[in-house]
């Protein structure tokens, strides 16, 4: 059986709201995909070294602390630093629109605002690392 | 062989990607090169109950060997049977970041593989121990009372159990009870863990063991590190005991990844023939799915 997608799923900074990140890890992993979770308290660091090691197709960081527009580029720059150019990243959590459209011009690849479908998320996905494999 | 190079120099990415073409089916010369120079390493299997605190002790004993050592960790994660994805919650238990190349985590589902093991997971201690990884350290999936797999491709089997875990009747019972290297009572802070210490040693000191050597019971708190140092030396000392036969385990791995590997070549057909029989006779859907078989083998229409 070949290796399915797969993903990263992490909280960064100082946060302590896991409920979202779970529900995403537990739907993804009923989407047929292998979701590491490493929790809470993040730093973008970690998650870089983790994704490193894990070879993961996605990172996907969950974000209720308001902080994004600190972190996420943070991450973003430490992502290009260390070489993961296949990577595919998605944001969820609290990220007003305009915040969304300056985090995807940034380079992330969906923002995901509560709400969003477990399948929407889900297909992006597939589409994205089926694009980005090739 | 750029990536073999990079990954020899101890580069993680080069690492993780060879890991991965193993994973995909591909790579196989990267895994001869690295077996070929490898079988060195001494390979620590965790295995226990689901929650019995395998990757808290894992990140406690990752603590004490990776100041001197470069420390290689599988964990192997349940796939679920439904969707085959997984939800792979390990690593949680092991935070601190570790200097580049010391310290190497991979997490893999067990992808069909029952016994708590799974065939990529042989092929990565390969890689890792080619890579001079050494300890490399196995957490099997959640174990039931019969997933023993891990004997196969570990030198020195932990059963980690906690005080919870019943009286001497569950321990008196083939499978898991019988494999232990060393038997870890872990959360020994939660409960009153002596009556079961002396318990577990009732039961294992008239027990066989696969090496003439007693198997060892260590008291353990993970999260509070009582009692790790004292199993390190439990550790060590059955390594240094069985360390001159390692050839003979190594071997046995190996074969055990071929076993694995011809087990996920067949298991599709026998699946896929038990779903499409006719059932109006069972006698008869014995007969014919035999028939389907060995027709497949002795045809070539495995593979």
């Amino acid at each position: 059986m070949e290796r399915p997608i797969k993903v990263l799923i992490a909280k960064v900074g100082l946060d302590g709201h896991d409920r979202g990140a779970k529900v995403i890890a537990r739907g993804l992993k009923d989407q047929g995909m292998e979701v590491v979770y490493t929790g809470l308290r993040q730093t973008p660091e970690k998650i870089v070294r983790t994704a490193i090691q894990e070879d993961v197709d996605v990172i996907g960081i969950s974000i209720l602390s308001g902080s994004h527009m600190e972190l996420i580029p943070n991450l973003l720059n430490k992502i290009k630093e260390n070489g993961l150019s296949n990577v595919i990243v998605i944001v969820g959590g609290i990220i007003p629109k305009e915040d969304a459209q300056t985090l995807i011009k940034m380079g992330v690849d969906a923002v995901y605002p509560p709400g969003s479908s477990m399948k929407e998320i889900a297909d992006f996905i597939r589409k994205a690392v089926s694009e980005k494999r090739r | 062989m750029e990536l073999l190079d990079e990954a020899l120099k101890g580069k993680e990415m080069a690492i993780a990607k060879i890991l991965t073409l193993l994973e995909r089916g591909k790579g196989l010369d990267y895994l001869d090169y690295l077996a070929s120079i490898g079988g060195k390493a001494h390979i620590i299997g965790i295995t226990g109950p689901p929650g019995a605190g395998k990757s808290t002790l894992i990140s406690s004993l990752i603590e004490r060997y990776y100041t001197t050592r470069k420390v290689g960790v599988l964990l192997i994660e349940p796939s679920s049977p439904i969707s085959f994805g997984s939800f792979m919650g390990n690593r949680i238990r092991i935070q601190r970041l570790y200097p580049e190349g010391r310290v190497f985590i991979r997490s893999l589902g067990s992808r069909g593989d029952l016994g708590g093991i799974s065939r990529d997971s042989i092929m990565m201690i390969e890689v890792l121990d080619g890579l001079g990884f050494d300890p490399i350290i196995v957490e099997t999936v959640g174990a039931g009372q019969i997933d023993t797999d891990i004997t196969s491709i570990a030198d020195t089997n932990i059963i980690v159990i906690t005080p919870a875990s019943g009286d001497d009747i569950q321990m008196l019972k083939a499978g898991i009870m019988e494999i232990g290297d060393i038997y870890v009572i872990n959360k020994s802070d939660l409960y009153n863990s002596d009556v079961f210490v002396i318990s577990l040693k009732n039961v294992l000191g008239s027990a066989t063991s696969r090496y003439s050597l007693r198997p060892e019971i260590v008291k353990v708190s993970a999260i509070k590190g009582e009692g790790v140092d004292e199993l390190i030396i439990s550790i060590e000392k059955h390594w240094s005991f069985i360390k001159d036969n390692h050839r003979e385990n190594v071997e046995r791995r190996r074969r055990k990844l071929i076993e694995l590997y011809l087990r996920n070549l067949i298991s599709p057909l026998i699946v896929d023939t038990a779903k499409k029989v006719g059932l109006s006779s069972i006698k008869d859907a014995i007969n014919s799915s035999h028939n389907v078989l060995k027709d497949a083998l002795c045809h070539g229409k495995i593979l």
